[in-house]
């Protein structure tokens, strides 16, 4: 599934373990040899929140931008990259958006610069394609449950001959390197699911790229002014789909859609506990409109061609009911409007 | 998020939804930066509110905030329709989550709105719209009149 040798595998607790032994491991081995770690804004908060601990403790952390559809830039990178880097962690694909980043790219600069490469792959791996030899990575963190596996546990990429201090210290478990008593039955079961994944992740990548793609084609056409978040084609999981349902809140889409026994999620701050909307979407440029009313609807291996056609019929209802009812809506409609007007 | 019944059943079947085209007051609460902006109209005859109309952006418990407030404020005089709380909206929803009580201050706001909106088209002072209590301290509600 990695092209990577079993003696290069760590069993974890999840990815959020793997992405906090990353960036803490790497930042104490190395902290005599640089202060210096290079991320993006659009990372998982296992990821963010390590970084901002490392920050306190007086580590420097570069937090890259990226372009409005989620990419970040191997230039970018490059110029980031300084005497006292010691890591550089970007994600392989984004949970919310859906966006690959140029992982290959990233790694191939790394290993020139002499800087180690982790990257958080839980949202790729067995969805896309992923070489841990041919896109030289370091480091890599997966999480069991993201391809039906038990939830609670997780793998540590380490490439053979890379130095990273214990995360978990105690026994001698995982050849000395995390100590506790293994959990055997997540093991199995994230084994059985990774087996099961591979045998069929070339067919699911396409039937689940022509389901995706023939979901937001009919967004689009179903619903004015769905935009749609993160990169088209390739550059997009297979699974996920990311738009902007202008004058609708998120929060009251996911109740609606639950009522019609669809589960999805939003980047809306109501939805959230919080008040801000997600990172990410205002990271790729969204305003606060555009991100409190992001849908993410995400396809997995029991999804059909009827569940899409289902879902965007209830979707595309529930949002011309909800927008009637919105004072955004009638303000944006009327903008819209007089901005026609001008033009002409 | 749990919400109670009322405040489902009044998300789901919200009352007095539209806009009032020759309203005597429009009052508007809330901001496109926390996710949640209420427009509320009036219309007023003989000191009391004869018709009232809402239009909402917002999640589940600010378009059933809006919704109960209308209905509280239907038939009442102005001033009994001024001095319904926030906490009487929340009340009458059967309780709000804590992290939701905003909504509540919203639609309480917005009527505010429409009151002196229709106070200042009558020629008359508007009224002071005292402060909230703690819950709205995260929230910069900006609080605009029509007309």
């Amino acid at each position: 599934m990695l092209n990577a040798s079993p003696d290069e595998i760590y069993f974890t607790s999840g990815g959020t373990e793997s992405d906090n032994w990353a960036l803490k491991g790497v930042a104490f081995t190395y902290r005599n040899k640089g202060n210096h770690i290079i991320t993006t804004k659009i990372e998982h908060h296992a990821v963010l929140h390590s970084a901002e601990y490392l920050a306190g403790l007086g580590y420097d952390i570069t937090y890259l931008g990226v372009d409005e559809e989620g990419r970040v830039s191997v230039d970018d990178v490059r110029k980031a990259i300084t005497e006292k880097t010691v890591l550089v962690s970007v994600m392989f694909a984004n949970n919310e958006i859906g966006t690959i980043q140029p992982i290959a790219e990233i790694g191939r600069l790394c290993r020139e610069k002499g800087v180690l490469f982790h990257t958080d792959a839980v949202q790729a791996v067995a969805h896309i394609p992923i070489d841990v030899k041919a896109m030289d990575i370091d480091l890599l963190s997966l999480s069991a449950h993201k391809f039906y596996g038990p939830k609670g546990t997780g793998v540590m990429y380490i490439r053979k001959g890379v130095k990273l201090d214990n995360f978990i210290h105690g026994g001698g478990q995982e050849k000395g390197r995390r100590a506790t008593t293994e959990n055997v039955a997540g093991i199995v079961g994230l084994g059985i699911a990774i087996e099961r994944a591979a045998g069929k992740i070339s067919s699911e990548k396409s039937r689940l790229t022509a389901l995706r793609d023939g979901l937001i084609e009919e967004i689009m056409a179903r619903i004015p002014y769905a935009k749609l978040n993160g990169a088209a084609g390739d550059g997009r999981l297979p699974n996920n789909v990311n738009v902007s349902l202008i004058g609708v809140e998120g929060e009251t889409l996911l109740m609606d859609l639950d009522m019609f026994g669809i589960a999805a999620s939003t980047g809306s701050a109501c939805s959230s506990g919080s008040l801000d909307p997600s990172h990410v979407l205002m990271a790729i440029g969204l305003t606060h409109e555009q991100a409190h009313g992001s849908l993410r609807l995400t396809l997995g291996e029991s999804t059909t061609e009827e569940d899409v056609a289902y879902v965007v019929e209830k979707l595309a209802g529930i949002v011309e009911r909800r927008r009637n009812m919105s004072p955004l809506w009638e303000d944006f409609l009327k903008a819209e409007e007089r901005s026609e007007k001008n033009a002409l | 998020m749990l919400y109670s019944e009322i405040v489902m059943d009044h998300f789901q079947n919200p009352r007095n939804v539209g806009e009032i085209k020759d309203a005597d007051g429009v009052g508007e609460a809330g901001n496109p930066r926390c996710g949640d902006i209420m427009k509320i109209y009036i219309k007023v005859e003989n000191d009391h509110i004869v018709d009232i109309k809402f239009k909402t952006f917002g999640c589940a418990s600010a378009i059933a905030s809006s919704s109960m407030a209308t209905e509280l404020v239907m038939g009442k005089t102005i001033e009994e329709a001024w001095n319904i709380t926030n906490s009487a909206v929340a009340k009458a929803l059967d309780g709000l989550p804590p992290i939701k009580m905003h909504c509540s201050v919203l639609a309480e706001e917005a009527i505010h709105g429409a009151i002196n909106d229709y106070r200042r088209r009558q020629g008359l002072e508007p009224w002071e719209d005292k402060s909230h209590d703690e819950l709205v301290d995260e929230h910069s509600h900006h609080f605009h009149h029509q007309g």
